[in-house]
């Protein structure tokens, strides 16, 4: 039986997103776990989180799943959620600044705000539905119109240095990567799990992918 | 573009949804559930769960409620009443709220709502503003907050008070009018926009909503970020879709799924 992995770290609440996999992931195993040498075995990895990035890290450390990560992510499907989107990149502002996974070349940078004179002030958190404007085509794309909305909140956001590793935007008083893709690793920064059947559709078409990320 | 929400509360009592006015004269509504996935159906953003079970030591009644609704949507669930301390937002959190409302023990402990919002995140504290309008006619609008379902006054400046929560960790706050509070007639907008001009978390308007064009006042002239309401559409007055589509034609920006080509 083929096993979807969910890693565990502390960094937040894994029930939504177990019971969303669950709900999709067929006659696969759903497996919720800080073991690595339990997750290097599920066939499919998702990295969640949500807080802050420098304790995120520290915590992928101490249970020594920053280094499985890193080894699962050449040859599986692996999706990063929110925070565990934003640790696949190189580096945080975050905190002071914190040293990420670095599976995707670039910076996770926080929301400017607009000078005071501006006629709508920008509130950070990022939270709430926003559409997702899809870069390219991809697998987890399938069935997902374009331009759909999602659940977001957070205050950083990712900035892929290589342009092919944008997978889908959103504009909040800007445009920024709200999902990220390269071979077999996705990223999105909104909750799939939080966003109703398009973001089942999303999560079912993850449980379904090869890893083909062309 | 951030759309705005709307979000139909539910009152839970003993594991059920009720509905009655101001607390009293409580009538079943339903299973949590169902109404629950009834809302979801209809476009619903988020969802507010409101414990009122006036004994605390029902808890795992809504520990339970909050599990099971939480394993059958999948948009985001907020969980309040009777939330006193951090092992009570984690028991909630666990169970699969997304956000817990903090209310009176805010008003008790401001501290609590930095030690809850440390330890969690901002992102799933509200902090829900009960605010009463205590000046006259003729004088510049004030706002006090009140406990105990608007019975208690307490002496501090609902403005104020809104931008100390925020300070204190408050991600998101809950507003509700308590003049307003089951009366139809519409949002206090002016208090709204008191607020939402002073602090710079989302905004959730509450009490009041009698028509659609309420919601869109409340986001119009109240500058709330969303729009909470419950008797509109537990009466089947209004559907969410309808006060979506309303919301759309009076040039809010409004989530309006898509259905899709396969349903999951």
């Amino acid at each position: 039986m083929e096993k979807i992995g969910v890693i565990d770290y502390g960094m937040g609440n894994l029930h939504s997103l177990g019971k969303a996999l669950e709900r999709v992931a067929g006659n696969q195993r759903v497996v919720i776990s800080y073991d690595p040498e339990e997750l290097i075995e599920c066939d499919r990895l998702v990295l969640p989180g949500v807080g802050g990035v420098k304790a995120a890290m520290n915590e992928l450390r101490r249970l020594e799943l920053n280094e499985m990560v890193i080894e699962a992510s050449r040859k599986r499907p692996l999706l990063g959620i929110c925070l565990g989107m934003q640790v696949l990149l190189e580096r945080s502002e975050e905190n002071g600044g914190v040293a990420a996974l670095g599976l995707i070349p670039g910076d996770v940078v926080r929301f400017v705000d607009p000078p005071l004179d501006a006629v709508e002030r920008l509130k950070v958190p990022h939270m709430g539905w926003n559409r997702v404007q899809q870069s390219r085509p991809h697998a987890l794309w399938a069935g997902v119109p374009d331009e759909s909305w999602f659940y977001f909140v957070h205050s950083y956001h990712a900035s892929p240095v290589n342009p092919e590793h944008a997978l889908g935007s959103s504009d909040y008083t800007h445009r920024f990567a709200a999902a990220v893709a390269r071979d077999n690793i996705v990223g999105f920064q909104f909750h799939p799990e939080k966003s109703q059947s398009a973001g089942l559709r999303l999560l079912a078409n993850f449980a379904a992918w090869d890893g083909d990320g062309r | 573009m951030l759309a705005k929400r709307v979000i139909p509360c539910l009152d839970i009592n003993a594991g059920r949804v009720v509905k009655g006015v101001k607390f009293e004269d409580l009538r079943d509504a339903g299973d949590p559930v169902e109404v629950a996935r009834r809302y979801d159906a209809q476009g619903a953003d988020e969802l507010v769960f409101l414990d009122i079970t006036a004994s605390s030591d029902d808890r795992p009644t809504l520990f339970k409620t909050v599990e099971a609704v939480a394993s059958a949507i999948f948009i985001p669930l907020t969980v309040g009443g009777g939330v006193r301390t951090c092992a009570d937002v984690r028991a909630l959190l666990s169970a699969g709220a997304d956000k817990v409302s903090i209310n009176t023990s805010a008003v008790l402990r401001p501290d609590f709502v930095t030690e809850a919002s440390d330890r969690y995140g901002v992102q799933c504290i509200v902090v829900a503003i009960d605010a009463k309008r205590v000046s006259k006619k003729n004088q510049p609008p004030r706002w006090e907050i009140f406990t105990h379902g608007g019975r208690k006054a307490t002496g501090l400046d609902a403005i104020e008070w809104a931008a100390l929560m925020v300070q204190k960790g408050a991600g998101e706050l809950l507003v509700t009018s308590m003049d307003r509070d089951g009366t139809k007639s519409g949002y206090d907008n002016e208090l709204l926009r008191a607020i939402a001009d002073a602090v710079p978390v989302p905004l959730i308007a509450s009490g009041g909503v009698g028509s659609l064009e309420h919601l869109e006042q409340g986001l119009s002239l109240g500058g709330a970020d969303a729009v909470l309401a419950a008797s509109i559409f537990h009466s089947g007055q209004h559907t969410v879709g309808e006060a979506k589509q309303y919301l759309t034609r009076h040039g809010v920006t409004v989530r309006m799924p898509a259905p899709l080509a396969v349903t999951i």
